[in-house]
Protein backbone atom coordinates (compact mmCIF):
# COMPACT_ATOMS: atom_id res chain seq x y z
CA UNK A 1 0.00 0.00 0.00
CA UNK A 2 1.53 3.18 -0.78
CA UNK A 3 1.55 6.03 1.86
CA UNK A 4 0.62 9.77 1.02
CA UNK A 5 1.16 12.20 3.87
CA UNK A 6 -1.44 14.33 4.89
CA UNK A 7 0.57 17.13 5.06
CA UNK A 8 1.68 16.98 1.30
CA UNK A 9 -1.82 16.53 0.18
CA UNK A 10 -2.95 19.62 1.95
CA UNK A 11 0.05 21.77 0.41
CA UNK A 12 -0.09 20.42 -3.31
CA UNK A 13 -4.00 21.11 -3.06
CA UNK A 14 -3.69 24.43 -1.79
CA UNK A 15 -1.22 25.18 -4.20
CA UNK A 16 -3.57 24.70 -6.71
CA UNK A 17 -6.36 26.27 -5.31
CA UNK A 18 -4.45 29.56 -4.99
CA UNK A 19 -2.75 29.56 -8.56
CA UNK A 20 -6.23 28.85 -10.09
CA UNK A 21 -7.86 31.95 -8.82
CA UNK A 22 -5.81 34.06 -10.66
CA UNK A 23 -4.57 31.95 -13.74
CA UNK A 24 -7.13 30.91 -16.37
CA UNK A 25 -6.31 28.14 -17.94
CA UNK A 26 -4.70 27.71 -21.34
CA UNK A 27 -7.74 25.76 -22.79
CA UNK A 28 -9.76 28.68 -21.52
CA UNK A 29 -7.62 31.59 -22.43
CA UNK A 30 -7.41 29.95 -26.17
CA UNK A 31 -11.20 28.89 -26.56
CA UNK A 32 -11.68 32.64 -25.87
CA UNK A 33 -8.78 34.19 -27.98
CA UNK A 34 -10.69 32.11 -30.75
CA UNK A 35 -14.14 33.60 -30.08
CA UNK A 36 -12.65 37.20 -30.32
CA UNK A 37 -11.00 36.62 -33.75
CA UNK A 38 -14.14 34.84 -35.16
CA UNK A 39 -16.74 37.76 -33.38
CA UNK A 40 -18.30 39.84 -35.69
CA UNK A 41 -19.80 42.00 -33.41
CA UNK A 42 -18.27 44.84 -32.63
CA UNK A 43 -19.48 45.13 -28.88
CA UNK A 44 -19.04 42.15 -28.01
CA UNK A 45 -15.11 42.41 -29.33
CA UNK A 46 -14.43 44.93 -27.01
CA UNK A 47 -16.08 42.82 -23.87
CA UNK A 48 -13.94 40.14 -24.95
CA UNK A 49 -10.90 42.28 -25.08
CA UNK A 50 -11.73 43.24 -22.00
CA UNK A 51 -12.04 39.61 -20.50
CA UNK A 52 -8.31 38.57 -22.47
CA UNK A 53 -7.18 42.04 -20.63
CA UNK A 54 -8.36 40.92 -17.29
CA UNK A 55 -6.98 37.75 -17.69
CA UNK A 56 -3.79 38.71 -18.24
CA UNK A 57 -3.60 41.08 -15.39
CA UNK A 58 -5.12 38.93 -13.07
CA UNK A 59 -2.27 36.22 -13.88
CA UNK A 60 0.54 39.08 -13.91
CA UNK A 61 -0.58 40.83 -10.98
CA UNK A 62 -2.16 37.46 -8.92
CA UNK A 63 -4.83 38.64 -8.39
CA UNK A 64 -8.47 36.79 -8.38
CA UNK A 65 -10.09 37.03 -12.13
CA UNK A 66 -13.37 37.09 -10.86
CA UNK A 67 -14.43 38.81 -7.01
CA UNK A 68 -16.92 35.44 -7.23
CA UNK A 69 -14.27 32.66 -6.42
CA UNK A 70 -16.76 30.23 -6.08
CA UNK A 71 -17.49 27.06 -4.25
CA UNK A 72 -14.39 24.79 -4.15
CA UNK A 73 -15.46 21.69 -6.87
CA UNK A 74 -13.69 18.36 -6.28
CA UNK A 75 -13.44 15.13 -8.27
CA UNK A 76 -11.71 12.99 -6.79
CA UNK A 77 -9.93 9.74 -7.92
CA UNK A 78 -8.40 7.76 -4.82
CA UNK A 79 -6.59 4.34 -6.30
CA UNK A 80 -7.34 1.40 -4.40
CA UNK A 81 -3.54 0.83 -3.26
CA UNK A 82 -3.09 4.16 -1.77
CA UNK A 83 -3.51 5.46 1.85
CA UNK A 84 -3.31 8.80 3.67
CA UNK A 85 -1.81 9.06 6.51
CA UNK A 86 -1.84 11.99 9.16
CA UNK A 87 -5.51 12.48 8.56
CA UNK A 88 -8.17 11.86 5.87
CA UNK A 89 -8.82 12.79 2.68
CA UNK A 90 -11.75 15.23 3.02
CA UNK A 91 -10.11 16.91 5.91
CA UNK A 92 -6.69 17.05 3.92
CA UNK A 93 -9.31 19.01 1.15
CA UNK A 94 -11.18 20.96 3.49
CA UNK A 95 -7.94 22.49 4.98
CA UNK A 96 -6.63 23.21 2.00
CA UNK A 97 -9.41 24.58 0.68
CA UNK A 98 -9.70 26.81 3.36
CA UNK A 99 -5.90 28.11 4.16
CA UNK A 100 -5.85 28.96 0.12
CA UNK A 101 -9.15 31.08 0.39
CA UNK A 102 -7.86 33.21 3.67
CA UNK A 103 -4.39 33.49 2.66
CA UNK A 104 -5.07 33.91 -1.23
CA UNK A 105 -7.94 36.88 -0.26
CA UNK A 106 -10.51 34.77 -2.31
CA UNK A 107 -14.01 35.37 -1.24
CA UNK A 108 -15.61 33.16 0.93
CA UNK A 109 -19.06 32.34 -0.63
CA UNK A 110 -20.77 29.21 1.36
CA UNK A 111 -23.90 29.97 3.74
CA UNK A 112 -27.12 28.53 4.88
CA UNK A 113 -29.60 28.24 2.49
CA UNK A 114 -32.55 29.66 4.17
CA UNK A 115 -31.03 32.33 6.56
CA UNK A 116 -28.01 33.10 3.93
CA UNK A 117 -25.82 33.89 6.66
CA UNK A 118 -22.29 33.10 5.69
CA UNK A 119 -20.83 30.17 7.26
CA UNK A 120 -17.01 31.22 7.16
CA UNK A 121 -16.83 31.31 11.13
CA UNK A 122 -18.69 28.06 12.40
CA UNK A 123 -18.45 25.66 8.98
CA UNK A 124 -14.92 27.43 7.80
CA UNK A 125 -14.08 29.76 5.42
CA UNK A 126 -16.03 28.75 1.86
CA UNK A 127 -16.09 25.42 3.55
CA UNK A 128 -17.63 22.60 3.10
CA UNK A 129 -16.00 21.69 -0.17
CA UNK A 130 -17.64 19.97 -2.49
CA UNK A 131 -15.93 16.65 -3.21
CA UNK A 132 -16.75 13.57 -5.23
CA UNK A 133 -15.05 10.59 -4.50
CA UNK A 134 -14.42 7.64 -6.31
CA UNK A 135 -12.69 4.33 -5.82
CA UNK A 136 -10.19 3.18 -8.09
CA UNK A 137 -7.96 0.77 -9.44
CA UNK A 138 -4.05 1.98 -9.16
CA UNK A 139 -2.10 3.70 -6.71
CA UNK A 140 -2.62 7.32 -7.12
CA UNK A 141 -4.90 9.94 -6.29
CA UNK A 142 -6.19 11.98 -9.01
CA UNK A 143 -7.98 15.76 -8.05
CA UNK A 144 -9.74 17.45 -10.60
CA UNK A 145 -10.63 21.13 -9.00
CA UNK A 146 -12.47 23.86 -10.63
CA UNK A 147 -13.65 27.54 -9.11
CA UNK A 148 -16.95 27.28 -9.62
CA UNK A 149 -19.17 30.52 -9.86
CA UNK A 150 -22.49 31.13 -8.78
CA UNK A 151 -23.77 33.01 -11.75
CA UNK A 152 -23.34 30.40 -14.35
CA UNK A 153 -24.45 27.84 -11.48
CA UNK A 154 -27.94 29.53 -11.07
CA UNK A 155 -28.96 29.09 -14.81
CA UNK A 156 -28.05 25.25 -14.87
CA UNK A 157 -31.18 23.14 -15.16
CA UNK A 158 -32.23 19.29 -14.94
CA UNK A 159 -34.57 17.28 -16.48
CA UNK A 160 -35.91 13.92 -17.91
CA UNK A 161 -37.11 13.11 -21.06
CA UNK A 162 -39.05 10.55 -22.47
CA UNK A 163 -36.72 7.84 -24.30
CA UNK A 164 -38.79 8.67 -27.82
CA UNK A 165 -38.00 12.56 -27.64
CA UNK A 166 -34.06 11.23 -28.40
CA UNK A 167 -31.65 13.55 -29.39
CA UNK A 168 -33.85 15.98 -31.04
CA UNK A 169 -35.37 16.50 -27.49
CA UNK A 170 -31.84 16.98 -26.22
CA UNK A 171 -31.26 19.69 -28.66
CA UNK A 172 -34.31 21.47 -27.93
CA UNK A 173 -33.32 21.50 -24.26
CA UNK A 174 -30.08 22.61 -24.35
CA UNK A 175 -31.16 25.57 -26.45
CA UNK A 176 -34.05 26.30 -24.20
CA UNK A 177 -31.63 26.39 -21.21
CA UNK A 178 -28.64 28.54 -22.99
CA UNK A 179 -31.48 31.13 -24.37
CA UNK A 180 -33.74 31.77 -21.28
CA UNK A 181 -30.05 32.31 -19.32
CA UNK A 182 -29.20 34.74 -21.81
CA UNK A 183 -26.75 37.71 -20.92
CA UNK A 184 -26.86 36.21 -16.96
CA UNK A 185 -24.52 33.60 -16.74
CA UNK A 186 -21.90 35.69 -18.23
CA UNK A 187 -20.91 34.52 -21.70
CA UNK A 188 -18.98 32.55 -24.17
CA UNK A 189 -19.68 29.79 -21.70
CA UNK A 190 -18.98 26.67 -21.80
CA UNK A 191 -22.02 24.50 -21.30
CA UNK A 192 -21.51 20.57 -20.09
CA UNK A 193 -24.23 18.02 -20.47
CA UNK A 194 -24.62 14.99 -18.55
CA UNK A 195 -27.12 12.21 -20.28
CA UNK A 196 -28.52 9.02 -19.23
CA UNK A 197 -27.67 7.52 -15.90
CA UNK A 198 -30.32 8.33 -12.90
CA UNK A 199 -31.27 11.80 -12.21
CA UNK A 200 -28.62 12.54 -9.91
CA UNK A 201 -25.60 10.91 -12.54
CA UNK A 202 -26.67 13.43 -15.31
CA UNK A 203 -26.68 16.51 -13.28
CA UNK A 204 -23.07 14.93 -11.80
CA UNK A 205 -22.24 14.30 -15.31
CA UNK A 206 -22.91 17.45 -16.66
CA UNK A 207 -20.65 19.12 -13.71
CA UNK A 208 -17.80 16.73 -14.54
CA UNK A 209 -17.92 17.63 -18.59
CA UNK A 210 -16.84 21.03 -17.69
CA UNK A 211 -13.26 20.03 -16.20
CA UNK A 212 -12.52 18.65 -19.73
CA UNK A 213 -10.23 20.74 -21.59
CA UNK A 214 -12.24 23.12 -23.72
CA UNK A 215 -11.11 22.34 -27.57
CA UNK A 216 -10.04 18.56 -27.04
CA UNK A 217 -12.35 16.22 -28.77
CA UNK A 218 -15.06 14.10 -27.25
CA UNK A 219 -13.80 10.41 -27.41
CA UNK A 220 -16.88 9.01 -28.73
CA UNK A 221 -16.94 10.20 -32.27
CA UNK A 222 -21.09 10.18 -32.22
CA UNK A 223 -21.00 12.10 -29.09
CA UNK A 224 -18.43 14.48 -30.81
CA UNK A 225 -20.14 15.01 -33.69
CA UNK A 226 -23.49 15.74 -30.96
CA UNK A 227 -21.40 18.48 -29.63
CA UNK A 228 -20.16 19.96 -32.44
CA UNK A 229 -23.98 20.64 -34.11
CA UNK A 230 -25.21 21.93 -30.66
CA UNK A 231 -22.43 24.36 -30.54
CA UNK A 232 -23.84 25.86 -33.77
CA UNK A 233 -27.03 25.38 -33.04
CA UNK A 234 -26.71 27.70 -29.70
CA UNK A 235 -24.24 30.00 -31.12
CA UNK A 236 -27.09 30.83 -33.53
CA UNK A 237 -29.10 32.59 -30.55
CA UNK A 238 -27.04 36.01 -31.02
CA UNK A 239 -26.60 36.37 -27.57
CA UNK A 240 -23.02 37.28 -27.28
CA UNK A 241 -20.42 37.96 -25.17
CA UNK A 242 -21.75 39.49 -21.82
CA UNK A 243 -25.40 38.47 -23.81
CA UNK A 244 -24.85 42.10 -25.99
CA UNK A 245 -25.23 40.54 -29.19
CA UNK A 246 -23.34 38.49 -31.11
CA UNK A 247 -21.99 35.47 -32.80
CA UNK A 248 -19.92 33.77 -30.18
CA UNK A 249 -22.08 32.78 -27.34
CA UNK A 250 -20.86 29.15 -26.48
CA UNK A 251 -16.97 28.44 -26.52
CA UNK A 252 -17.51 24.34 -26.17
CA UNK A 253 -19.98 22.40 -25.79
CA UNK A 254 -18.86 19.18 -23.67
CA UNK A 255 -21.20 16.02 -23.27
CA UNK A 256 -21.07 13.00 -20.85
CA UNK A 257 -22.99 10.03 -21.28
CA UNK A 258 -24.34 6.94 -19.37
CA UNK A 259 -26.63 3.76 -19.65
CA UNK A 260 -30.32 4.50 -18.58
CA UNK A 261 -33.48 3.18 -17.57
CA UNK A 262 -35.46 1.68 -20.37
CA UNK A 263 -38.00 4.29 -19.45
CA UNK A 264 -36.05 7.31 -18.90
CA UNK A 265 -33.62 9.63 -20.74
CA UNK A 266 -32.53 11.59 -17.89
CA UNK A 267 -30.46 15.41 -19.17
CA UNK A 268 -28.89 17.96 -17.31
CA UNK A 269 -26.79 21.07 -18.47
CA UNK A 270 -24.52 22.51 -16.15
CA UNK A 271 -23.18 26.05 -17.56
CA UNK A 272 -19.56 27.54 -17.22
CA UNK A 273 -18.84 30.99 -17.20
CA UNK A 274 -16.10 32.39 -19.32
CA UNK A 275 -13.40 32.21 -16.48
CA UNK A 276 -13.48 28.55 -16.78
CA UNK A 277 -10.70 28.18 -13.62
CA UNK A 278 -9.90 24.33 -13.52
CA UNK A 279 -7.10 22.31 -12.74
CA UNK A 280 -5.75 18.73 -11.94
CA UNK A 281 -3.22 17.55 -10.31
CA UNK A 282 -2.17 13.56 -9.32
CA UNK A 283 -0.09 12.76 -6.24
CA UNK B 1 -23.37 54.68 -30.00
CA UNK B 2 -21.91 57.66 -27.98
CA UNK B 3 -19.21 57.35 -25.26
CA UNK B 4 -19.70 59.81 -22.49
CA UNK B 5 -17.63 60.64 -19.43
CA UNK B 6 -19.99 61.52 -16.55
CA UNK B 7 -19.31 62.28 -12.67
CA UNK B 8 -21.81 61.63 -10.37
CA UNK B 9 -24.22 62.51 -9.20
CA UNK B 10 -25.85 62.17 -12.00
CA UNK B 11 -28.88 64.36 -13.38
CA UNK B 12 -32.15 64.04 -15.24
CA UNK B 13 -30.45 65.56 -17.69
CA UNK B 14 -27.29 63.33 -17.66
CA UNK B 15 -29.03 60.24 -18.13
CA UNK B 16 -31.78 61.29 -20.56
CA UNK B 17 -28.98 61.62 -23.45
CA UNK B 18 -27.72 57.91 -23.11
CA UNK B 19 -29.13 55.39 -25.44
CA UNK B 20 -29.00 51.19 -24.98
CA UNK B 21 -25.52 50.72 -26.57
CA UNK B 22 -23.59 53.57 -25.48
CA UNK B 23 -20.72 53.43 -23.41
CA UNK B 24 -20.07 55.53 -20.39
CA UNK B 25 -16.72 56.09 -18.11
CA UNK B 26 -18.03 56.90 -14.66
CA UNK B 27 -16.10 58.76 -12.23
CA UNK B 28 -16.67 60.43 -8.45
CA UNK B 29 -18.63 57.87 -5.73
CA UNK B 30 -20.48 55.08 -6.45
CA UNK B 31 -21.82 53.21 -3.79
CA UNK B 32 -22.06 48.91 -3.48
CA UNK B 33 -24.79 46.82 -2.43
CA UNK B 34 -26.27 43.56 -3.31
CA UNK B 35 -29.31 41.65 -2.27
CA UNK B 36 -29.26 41.91 1.73
CA UNK B 37 -27.98 45.40 1.75
CA UNK B 38 -31.35 46.51 -1.02
CA UNK B 39 -33.90 44.52 1.22
CA UNK B 40 -32.27 46.69 4.45
CA UNK B 41 -32.67 50.30 2.21
CA UNK B 42 -36.03 49.17 1.01
CA UNK B 43 -37.09 48.57 4.73
CA UNK B 44 -35.88 52.08 5.94
CA UNK B 45 -37.64 53.85 3.18
CA UNK B 46 -40.40 52.09 3.75
CA UNK B 47 -40.44 53.22 8.23
CA UNK B 48 -39.57 56.41 6.60
CA UNK B 49 -35.92 56.68 8.00
CA UNK B 50 -32.89 57.91 7.08
CA UNK B 51 -30.63 56.23 4.47
CA UNK B 52 -26.78 55.58 5.01
CA UNK B 53 -26.16 57.67 2.05
CA UNK B 54 -27.94 60.35 -0.28
CA UNK B 55 -29.79 58.44 -3.26
CA UNK B 56 -30.49 61.28 -5.01
CA UNK B 57 -28.50 60.97 -8.03
CA UNK B 58 -26.70 58.22 -6.89
CA UNK B 59 -25.40 54.94 -8.64
CA UNK B 60 -25.16 51.87 -7.13
CA UNK B 61 -22.71 49.09 -8.26
CA UNK B 62 -24.28 45.60 -7.42
CA UNK B 63 -20.63 44.08 -6.09
CA UNK B 64 -19.61 41.95 -3.52
CA UNK B 65 -15.65 42.02 -3.62
CA UNK B 66 -13.23 39.93 -2.61
CA UNK B 67 -11.23 40.19 0.42
CA UNK B 68 -8.41 43.61 -0.67
CA UNK B 69 -4.40 42.38 -0.35
CA UNK B 70 -3.01 44.61 2.62
CA UNK B 71 -2.36 48.06 0.94
CA UNK B 72 -4.86 47.67 -1.80
CA UNK B 73 -8.53 49.83 -1.64
CA UNK B 74 -10.27 46.57 -2.73
CA UNK B 75 -10.25 43.01 -3.94
CA UNK B 76 -11.38 41.98 -7.16
CA UNK B 77 -14.70 43.73 -7.82
CA UNK B 78 -16.54 42.87 -10.95
CA UNK B 79 -20.17 42.66 -11.52
CA UNK B 80 -22.98 40.14 -9.59
CA UNK B 81 -26.41 39.02 -11.33
CA UNK B 82 -28.75 41.98 -11.27
CA UNK B 83 -32.08 40.27 -11.45
CA UNK B 84 -32.32 39.15 -7.14
CA UNK B 85 -32.65 43.48 -6.89
CA UNK B 86 -35.69 43.51 -9.26
CA UNK B 87 -38.08 43.34 -6.49
CA UNK B 88 -36.22 46.57 -4.72
CA UNK B 89 -34.49 48.47 -7.79
CA UNK B 90 -38.18 50.47 -8.49
CA UNK B 91 -38.17 51.38 -5.17
CA UNK B 92 -34.96 53.12 -4.80
CA UNK B 93 -35.49 54.76 -8.14
CA UNK B 94 -38.75 56.16 -7.36
CA UNK B 95 -36.51 57.96 -4.40
CA UNK B 96 -33.81 59.32 -6.59
CA UNK B 97 -31.54 56.92 -7.54
CA UNK B 98 -30.14 57.22 -11.35
CA UNK B 99 -27.94 54.65 -12.23
CA UNK B 100 -27.48 50.79 -11.38
CA UNK B 101 -24.61 48.97 -12.48
CA UNK B 102 -24.40 44.96 -12.78
CA UNK B 103 -24.95 42.36 -15.37
CA UNK B 104 -28.05 40.19 -16.91
CA UNK B 105 -31.21 40.53 -17.65
CA UNK B 106 -33.61 42.91 -15.58
CA UNK B 107 -37.55 43.04 -15.23
CA UNK B 108 -40.04 44.75 -17.40
CA UNK B 109 -40.81 46.70 -13.45
CA UNK B 110 -37.08 47.48 -13.72
CA UNK B 111 -37.47 48.95 -17.11
CA UNK B 112 -40.49 50.89 -16.23
CA UNK B 113 -39.05 52.58 -13.62
CA UNK B 114 -36.39 53.92 -15.76
CA UNK B 115 -38.73 55.38 -18.14
CA UNK B 116 -40.78 56.33 -15.45
CA UNK B 117 -38.10 58.12 -12.82
CA UNK B 118 -35.30 58.69 -15.44
CA UNK B 119 -32.64 56.21 -14.25
CA UNK B 120 -30.65 53.76 -16.53
CA UNK B 121 -29.10 50.69 -16.13
CA UNK B 122 -25.35 49.65 -16.79
CA UNK B 123 -23.88 46.73 -17.92
CA UNK B 124 -20.06 46.18 -16.37
CA UNK B 125 -18.29 42.59 -17.68
CA UNK B 126 -18.48 40.18 -15.64
CA UNK B 127 -15.47 38.00 -14.74
CA UNK B 128 -13.42 41.07 -14.97
CA UNK B 129 -12.89 41.55 -11.30
CA UNK B 130 -9.42 42.34 -11.24
CA UNK B 131 -9.71 44.66 -14.44
CA UNK B 132 -12.67 46.82 -13.29
CA UNK B 133 -10.55 47.31 -9.88
CA UNK B 134 -7.95 49.18 -11.36
CA UNK B 135 -11.19 51.68 -11.33
CA UNK B 136 -11.84 51.87 -8.16
CA UNK B 137 -9.44 54.10 -5.98
CA UNK B 138 -10.60 54.40 -2.88
CA UNK B 139 -13.31 52.28 -0.92
CA UNK B 140 -15.10 52.64 2.48
CA UNK B 141 -17.18 50.62 4.44
CA UNK B 142 -20.30 53.08 5.39
CA UNK B 143 -22.85 50.43 6.57
CA UNK B 144 -23.43 46.84 7.63
CA UNK B 145 -20.18 45.64 7.90
CA UNK B 146 -21.33 42.41 9.41
CA UNK B 147 -22.26 41.55 5.71
CA UNK B 148 -18.76 41.29 5.04
CA UNK B 149 -18.43 41.51 0.78
CA UNK B 150 -22.39 42.58 1.09
CA UNK B 151 -21.39 45.42 3.42
CA UNK B 152 -22.12 48.88 1.71
CA UNK B 153 -19.28 50.78 0.35
CA UNK B 154 -18.44 53.70 -0.77
CA UNK B 155 -16.33 53.51 -4.01
CA UNK B 156 -14.33 56.41 -5.24
CA UNK B 157 -14.28 55.70 -9.48
CA UNK B 158 -11.79 57.13 -12.24
CA UNK B 159 -13.09 55.61 -15.71
CA UNK B 160 -15.18 53.27 -13.93
CA UNK B 161 -16.33 51.71 -17.76
CA UNK B 162 -19.77 50.44 -18.29
CA UNK B 163 -21.99 50.05 -21.22
CA UNK B 164 -25.83 51.33 -21.34
CA UNK B 165 -28.21 48.27 -21.07
CA UNK B 166 -31.44 49.74 -19.91
CA UNK B 167 -31.76 53.81 -21.18
CA UNK B 168 -34.60 55.97 -20.38
CA UNK B 169 -36.33 55.69 -23.50
CA UNK B 170 -37.09 51.85 -23.40
CA UNK B 171 -34.47 50.51 -25.64
CA UNK B 172 -32.83 47.07 -24.02
CA UNK B 173 -29.42 46.33 -25.22
CA UNK B 174 -30.17 42.63 -24.55
CA UNK B 175 -33.09 42.28 -26.77
CA UNK B 176 -31.51 44.62 -29.77
CA UNK B 177 -27.76 42.89 -29.74
CA UNK B 178 -29.60 39.87 -29.54
CA UNK B 179 -31.97 40.48 -32.38
CA UNK B 180 -29.43 41.70 -34.79
CA UNK B 181 -27.28 38.72 -34.18
CA UNK B 182 -29.92 35.38 -34.07
CA UNK B 183 -30.45 33.12 -37.28
CA UNK B 184 -33.83 31.93 -37.51
CA UNK B 185 -33.84 28.34 -39.39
Amino acid sequence: MREIAYDDLVKSVKAMVMHTASHLPEDALKAIEEAYENEKSEVARSVLKQILDNAHLASEEDRPLCQDTGLAVYFINVGEEVKVVGGSIRDAINQATEEAYKEGYLRASTCDCFDRHNLKDEVGYNLPAVIHFDIVPGDKIEIEYAAKGGGSENVSRATVLAPAQGKEGIKNFVKQVISDAGPNPCPPIIVGVGIGGTFEVAAKSSKHALFREAGTPNPDADLDAFEKELKEELNKLGIGAMGMGGTQTVLAVHIEKNPCHIASLPVSVNVQCHSSRHSHITL
Amino acid sequence: MAEYHMTTPLTDEDVSKLEAGDIVYLNGTIYTARDAAHKRLVDLIEKGEQLPFDLKGSVIYFVGPTPPKPGEPIGSAGPTTSYRMDSYSPILIEHGQKGMIGKGKRNEAVKEACKKHKAVYFGATGGAGALIAKAIKEAEVIAYPELGPEAIRKLKVEEFPVTVINDTHGNDLYEMGRAKYEVKD
